[in-house]
């Protein structure tokens, strides 16, 4: 880590070419373990993308007629109808908890403690309120309209497929961020990160790297849910 | 002395977090408002895909660091994530030929 200093090496492409020809290790200054995350981003991001892109085939290929997401979606506040409104707020709260964890990471490397940990902590209320919410949304799908993975009552019924499906799979990743940000928390409060206390699995120094490679995954989670918004609900 | 080296790459001042903050604030109910106001056709699809790359551009390069990151797993992130849209050309056209043969064959018979 510490045998050649960053700073000195090419910047840019003169940078790029250097390091992956420096025969040596080629993501210079980037911890392994931010690294590695970074790749497994990269296949989730092929793993949503998967999905998107069968909603777009099954949308352009079917002959029936497509629901109406801002219907569907829409709540109707005080006796006027409201078009995406959860979805909106939805996506404010996620954005919101974005930037509490951008804000946490900063901390971290300030070695800030009790900040950083506060704002996990406010991350992690971000999510929940997020994963409530669209605990809402499906039950409301589910038991008020009927909305089925093979039936729904709006139009073509691969709606009902892709929506659990894509939603779903979402959901899931905000839940298992939740319970990583909490624990993260957690580990922060106890000054893991400050005294280099060995990890209960990996028995490796812990560092505040570790929010950084947290950090990461959660701004993806975000990330996804912008195109999510923009192709599921929004076209 | 090499801890200290390492800590300025990674840390930024508050301010920049809360502007991308805002930004995304604003851009995300600029693309609600696509809905709200019902705008349809080309217009809509141009307005929610320049919103969703730009909030994925800046969550990406700012929240994420890849601004700062070297160019080494820049590349490496960027191209293959790059090449998702063959995939999404390559299924336009195979969606456009499965609705082409399911019409033809609901009006003609097999």
């Amino acid at each position: 880590m510490s045998q050649f200093d960053i700073s000195k090496l090419p910047q840019g492409p003169k940078g790029f070419v250097h390091d992956l020809g420096s025969d040596q290790r080629v993501f210079k200054g980037v911890p392994w373990g931010k690294a590695m995350m970074w790749i497994f981003l990269l296949s989730d991001t092929f793993i949503f993308s998967c999905f998107l892109i069968s909603l777009m085939t099954a949308r352009a290929s079917t002959v029936v007629p497509w629901p109406n997401a801002s219907e569907v979606f829409g709540l109707t506040v005080f006796g006027t109808p409201v078009p995406l409104l959860l979805i909106a707020i939805m996506t404010f709260v996620l954005i919101t908890s974005s930037g509490t964890m951008a804000i946490a990471v900063k901390f971290g490397y300030e070695k800030r403690r009790k900040l950083c940990a506060w704002f996990l902590v406010a991350t992690a209320l971000g999510g929940l309120t997020f994963v409530g919410m669209q605990a809402f949304e499906w039950s409301k799908l589910i038991f008020h309209d009927g909305v089925r993975p093979w039936y729904n009552p709006f139009g073509a019924h691969q709606f009902g497929s892709f929506f659990f499906m894509v939603t779903g799979f979402h959901g899931t990743h905000v839940s298992i961020g939740v319970i990583f940000l909490l624990i993260f928390a957690r580990k922060t409060f106890r000054g893991d990160f400050d005294t280099g206390r060995k990890g209960y699995f990996t028995s490796m120094k812990s560092n505040y790297e570790a929010i950084e490679i947290l950090g990461l995954y959660w701004h993806f989670v975000d990330l996804v849910w912008v195109f999510i918004f923009a192709f599921f609900y929004l076209w | 002395m090499e801890q200290n080296k390492k800590q300025e790459v990674h840390t930024h001042k508050i301010g920049i977090y809360l502007w991308i903050w805002g930004l995304l604030f604003v851009f995300s109910f600029f693309s609600y408002m696509v809905d709200y106001m019902e705008f349809q056709g080309l217009l809509r699809w141009t307005l929610i895909v320049t919103f969703m790359l730009t909030k994925a551009g800046l969550i990406m390069a700012i929240f994420m660091h890849l601004y700062w990151e070297r160019w080494a797993i820049v590349n490496v992130l960027l191209w293959p994530m790059t090449l998702i849209g063959v995939f999404i050309a390559i299924m336009v056209s195979e969606s456009h030929y499965t609705f082409f043969t399911r019409l033809f064959y609901f009006v003609v018979g097999s």
